[in-house]
Order: structure tokens, then C-alpha cells, then sequence
């Protein structure tokens, strides 16, 4: 049965257009060692989508039965005590999406302001400086962030907002923001690289000033390569997990208002990192945490695809920008 | 090999053919070995040709971790005696117990009368044996003026009725509720004894406002520098900066303060014995073992955060 499928994989893999170098002969037999590394890139390169599938497989296996184990005003309802077989995931999806929302709101600014300088403004020691020092701020472990939000960040978010607790959304989206940056940062800097010379040389020969060009001309030509740095940015800050369950205090609590930003909320990945550990292998919780995961994978494969999305309309129309 | 179609010189030769096939064979291999290995259990049955033993221990998940460093300290020093500790709850280990799957059953209980009548009947005699002590300290922050509560006091403020500490003699702040993680054994004892008073009906939950940490550090920090803020936590984990309340089950007192003393003459109200049962009076290994745990054992009970029994 495998030898046949394997059979037809291999006739398909083998009559894939293959792009050759020119001048290399497509008689003469390939030398060995070539066809080796060929075809084990391939294998590899292939294996990679089968893992992502089999990775897709497991959670659906894994999460689908809650649907049926847990009634569906039980799991839209707005209580998550797992403990007590109350299911509700609205209030994880939406202290996620709210915390990943207020994290864009403060680094869109933050980072695209920080590229507009490093590209268009920033002399070029400066620039030298600042391009390494961002991409150090990528590999900045996110517990090590976490500690920092609970033991430094917090209290000053108490103490200065006069709030109860520091524990709060707030603290979360900051530190998101802060690890959602260097993403935001590279990614416009590069659509902001990719304007073409004659935008600006035609802005400055109408006689627009410097600033005038930047904000009129360069930054607008580059918005759709902005709009995916900011889409990457939230894909990098929805999928957070250690820093977000170290600072947002983790009460399951609705959202509702504009003031809960204040409040202590809990996310989708927190949930999941803090349960997982100490739940019963195929118990209905089980099955939550997993129903859960594949709301995330679906929230992140969405914002990649409009991320995608945005790219290729760009590409279609000449270049990323 | 006629039906792989010829590709112009390309995969002619049979020996790359086979390669090809070869690499993703080793992969295929290699991911079945993967998955298999990954669903199955190690086998920790007794050895018969050898004199090494296998001693089953089921039981209370709060005990579980306990019990499995007693396991793992016990077993490096007697290499031949394989113990496997699961959890599933006091109940689930007791009925193991008394239909003879476990020689050991950990709970956080005593036996029910029908349990060891149950047990009688099966002709199977449980021994109980107070391995430990649990008990859960109500802390909040040096600086909270607020120095005893009663379990009713407790109990509105965790369930959002109390908001300010002005309400029960404190300072006008709000009031900040931290717990553990709902998985945690402390989470339910702490539920059902103190929230819900011991009453089975009470259908009580922790507010919605509760802010769930993921460790005793996370609690920990948290009091040490909020003065808002209230949290509970096993004995062993209260550190010298969090101020202790002390606690009273009835409206009049009297208040005491959790320590090892109080713990163990039963006057501090938040605490239980941990118990283990055996099917019969121990013998041979099992005896030794338990001989241990009530000796040598005893200095891993507050590295977990229980109270030793000395």
C-alpha cells in the first residue's frame, strides 16, 4: 500500500520543474554527490509541510472533541473555572486580543517613528549603532523580560497609575510592545528602504522639505510593507506567553470596558502554559486547552495570511513597499 | 522497477533511485520511532529472575509530588526497588488499594467508614500511616495594619463581597485577591475549607477578579511590595517578608497563627494530616520504605512546603 503511494510521491517529486543553471546539460548525467544533496533538500524541504500538517492533525484530534463534550453556552460563556467543568473562553480570547491590541497601539508609533529615523534621518554612526542594538532587543529571552515586568514595571505601574494591583494589561501590553518592536522596527525599515530613489528625488526637486518628503511621500509609499511589520509584530505578541502570564495577573475576568486595560486580565497562551502542566491526559479540560490552541493557531495563520497577503499585492504591483 | 517513469538521464540509474527512496525511508522510520515511543508507558514490573521490587503508589495530587521525591530519593539509594507514583485523586488511590492494584494509597483524607468496610469485605486490612502535615498561611504585606480574620472574613473577600480593607479594620485600599493556579492542590483545599466553610452544598467560587499566579514567587513578590494585596499559600512556601494572618474559624476566635506547633496539635484551622494507607501491615520492602518516609523521609516534606511530623 505505502510502496504505491510512495511510488506516485516519487513520480510527482521527480517530474517537478526543477530550475537548472544555464549552461548546464540536461543530457549528460549529474555527478552523484549533486543528485544526493538535491533530493535530500527536497526531502527536508518537504518535510516541513508535513510537519506542520501532522502538528495541525494533533491539535485538531486533540481540541475538536471539546466541542461536543462541552456545551456550546458552556464554552462561549464568560466564567473559565476548568476545575469545576465551567469552560467559558470568551474571556481568554478576548484579555489576548486586548492585550495584543493595546501592545500595537503603543509600538506602531514607537516603531515605526524608530525606522523612519535608523532609514531616513539618523546620521550614519548612529545608524551603526542602532541597527544592532534593535536586533539585541530580539534576543532578549522573554522570561528574563517577564521578571523584569513583575519586578520592576509592575510596581511602577501601581504606584504611578494609582491602581490596585500592577499586575495589570497594561504591564503586559508594554512588555509586548517592547518584544514586538525589533520585528516592527526591521520589517518598515526595510519597506521604507525599498521606496524607489525618484520618489524622493521628485518630492525634494518640487521643493518639499526633508520632513515634508518623509511624511508626505517615503512613509506613505511604504505603508503596505508598515501594515505587515505591524501584522508580524501582532503575530510575535499573540503568541507570547511566558512574560504575558508573569505580568497580567491572570484573573479570568471580562474585559469589557476601556478601563480593564487597569485591570489584571488572562490570555489565551497564559491559560494554556499554567493548565497544561497538571491536567489529566483526555479529560475534558485537556481537551479545552487543546480547543483553545487551535483558536490561537487560527487568530495567528489569519494575521500571517493578511501579512502574506499585503506582501504579494505589493509584489504583483513591482516590489515590496 | 520499469514503472518509475525515466527521466531523460536523470534518476536512471537504479542506485540513485534507490537513495532517494533510502532518505525517505530513514525519515519515515524515524518519525514512526518517534511517535511510538512517545505513547508508550515504560514498563516498571517487578524483575522475576532477579530480587528487585516494584511497589505501586497511587493516590491524592496533593501529595503526588511529595511522594514522587520520596520515590526518587529512596530509589538512589535502593537501586533494586522500582516505585511508580501516579496521582487521580485520595478516592481513585484508595479504590486501588482496596481492589489490590497499589500497595501504597497516598490521600489527603482519612478512609470513609464504607471505604474500609469496603475494604474488610475485599479481605484487606488498611494500615494509615500521617506521612505529613498541610497547611495553608493567609499572608498580605508588612505594611497591611490588618493582623487576624475570621473564615467568614476570608471567604467574602475571596468571593468579591469585601472590596475594601476599611471593611474589616484596615486601611481605605482596595482589595487585591491572588491565588494559586487552579490546578494546585491548595487551590481546591483552600476552595472547599475556607471559601465554601467545609460546606459540601456551598456552590462559592473564587472571584472573577482573582488574579491566578503561577508560582509561590509569583505570590511572594507580589504581597512583598503590594499593600493592597492578599494571597494564600502552602506553610513551607511563606517566606520571612509576608506578613502571616492569623485565622479563626468561628466569629469570637480564637485567632491562632499557623506555625509547626499549632499545625500539629490541630489549633490552626487551615491544615490537614497527609496520610498513606497500606493493604496490610507492611512487611519486607514496603516496610522499609515506609520506615523511611517516617524517618529519613521527613527532611524533603518542607523542601515541597508541607510541615514535617518532627
Amino acid at each position: 500500500m505505502w510502496q504505491n503511494w510512495a511510488l506516485s510521491l516519487y513520480n510527482k517529486v521527480s517530474q517537478m520543474p526543477v530550475r537548472r543553471r544555464a549552461g548546464s546539460s540536461e543530457t549528460a548525467g549529474k555527478p552523484w554527490t549533486e543528485f544526493f544533496i538535491e533530493s535530500t533538500i527536497r526531502v527536508l524541504g518537504f518535510s516541513t509541510i508535513g510537519f506542520v500538517l501532522l502538528i495541525f492533525f494533533f491539535l485538531l484530534k486533540e481540541g475538536l472533541p471539546v466541542l461536543w463534550e462541552v456545551s456550546p453556552g458552556n464554552l462561549f460563556g464568560t466564567r473559565w473555572y476548568p476545575t469545576f467543568d465551567i469552560f467559558g473562553t470568551l474571556p481568554l480570547i478576548l484579555g489576548s486580543a486586548y492585550v495584543t491590541i493595546a501592545a500595537i497601539a503603543i509600538a506602531l508609533p514607537l516603531g515605526v517613528t524608530t525606522a523612519v529615523f535608523v532609514r531616513e534621518s539618523a546620521p550614519d554612526w548612529a545608524r551603526e549603532i542602532l541597527k544592532p542594538l534593535i536586533e539585541v532587543l530580539a534576543g532578549i529571552p522573554s522570561v528574563v523580560l517577564g521578571f523584569f515586568g513583575m519586578h520592576a514595571i509592575a510596581p511602577m505601574v501601581r504606584t504611578t497609575l494609582n491602581v490596585p494591583t500592577g499586575l495589570t494589561a497594561f504591564t503586559g501590553a508594554v512588555l509586548l510592545a517592547y518584544m514586538s518592536l525589533p520585528t516592527i522596527i526591521s520589517v518598515a525599515e526595510d519597506a521604507l528602504d525599498s521606496v524607489p530613489k525618484s520618489y524622493r528625488d521628485a518630492a525634494l526637486a518640487m521643493g518639499a522639505t526633508n520632513w515634508q518628503t518623509i511624511w508626505r511621500v517615503v512613509v506613505p509609499a511604504a505603508r503596505s510593507g508598515i501594515a505587515v511589520a505591524v501584522m508580524l509584530g501582532m503575530g510575535r505578541a499573540i503568541g507570547e506567553t511566558m512574560a504575558v502570564m508573569m505580568v497580567t495577573g491572570n484573573a479570568a475576568r471580562m474585559p469589557l470596558s476601556l478601563g480593564s486595560i487597569f485591570m489584571p486580565v488572562r490570555t489565551m497562551t497564559a491559560t494554556v502554559a499554567a493548565e497544561m502542566g497538571e491536567v489529566a491526559n483526555g479529560s475534558v479540560h485537556y481537551h479545552a486547552l487543546f480547543g483553545i490552541g487551535i483558536i490561537l493557531f487560527i487568530l495567528t495563520f489569519i494575521i500571517n495570511i493578511l501579512a502574506a497577503s499585503a506582501i504579494f499585492k505589493k509584489r504583483r504591483k513591482g516590489g515590496l513597499r | 522497477m520499469t514503472y518509475i517513469r525515466d527521466r531523460k538521464g536523470r534518476f536512471s540509474k537504479p542506485l540513485l533511485r534507490f537513495s532517494f527512496f533510502a532518505i525517505c525511508l530513514v525519515l519515515l522510520i524515524g518519525i514512526g520511532v518517534l511517535s511510538g515511543r512517545g505513547g508508550k508507558k515504560p514498563e516498571i514490573a517487578g524483575d522475576p529472575a532477579g530480587d528487585a521490587q516494584a511497589i505501586e503508589n497511587k493516590g491524592s495530587d496533593t501529595l503526588v509530588n511529595l511522594a514522587l521525591a520520596w520515590a526518587e530519593e529512596y530509589m538512589k539509594s535502593h537501586p533494586k526497588v522500582r516505585i511508580s507514583v501516579t496521582g487521580g485523586g485520595s478516592g481513585t488511590g484508595i479504590a486501588a488499594m482496596i481492589n489490590g492494584t497499589v500497595s501504597i494509597a497516598n490521600a489527603s483524607r482519612e478512609m470513609k467508614p464504607e471505604e474500609i468496610w469496603a475494604a474488610r469485605m475485599n479481605g484487606i486490612d488498611p494500615v494509615q500511616f500521617v506521612v505529613a502535615h498541610d497547611a495553608i498561611a493567609v499572608v498580605v504585606s508588612p505594611s497591611n495594619p490588618v493582623s487576624r480574620l475570621t473564615f467568614k472574613q476570608i471567604s467574602d473577600i475571596y468571593t468579591g463581597k469585601i472590596r475594601n480593607w476599611a471593611e474589616i479594620g484596615g486601611e481605605n485600599r482596595p482589595i487585591v485577591l491572588l491565588s494559586r493556579e487552579s490546578n494546585s492542590g491548595t487551590y481546591v483545599y483552600f476552595l472547599e475549607n475556607v471559601i465554601r466553610m467545609g460546606n459540601d452544598k456551598s456552590k462559592l467560587l473564587f472571584s472573577p477578579d482573582t488574579l491566578l499566579m503561577p508560582s509561590s514567587e509569583g505570590i511572594s513578590s507580589e504581597i512583598r511590595q503590594n499593600p493592597n494585596a492578599i494571597g494564600y499559600d502552602g506553610l513551607g512556601y511563606v517566606t520571612e517578608d509576608q506578613k502571616v494572618i492569623a485565622v479563626s474559624k468561628n466569629e469570637n476566635g480564637p485567632f491562632v497563627l499557623p506555625s509547626a506547633k499549632t499545625v500539629k496539635n490541630c489549633s490552626y484551622p487551615i491544615a490537614r494530616p497527609l496520610y498513606m494507607y497500606t493493604a496490610e501491615n507492611p512487611t519486607g520492602q514496603i516496610k522499609d520504605y515506609m520506615e523511611w518516609i517516617l524517618s529519613g523521609g521527613q527532611t524533603l516534606v518542607a523542601k515541597l512546603g508541607f510541615v514535617p511530623l518532627q
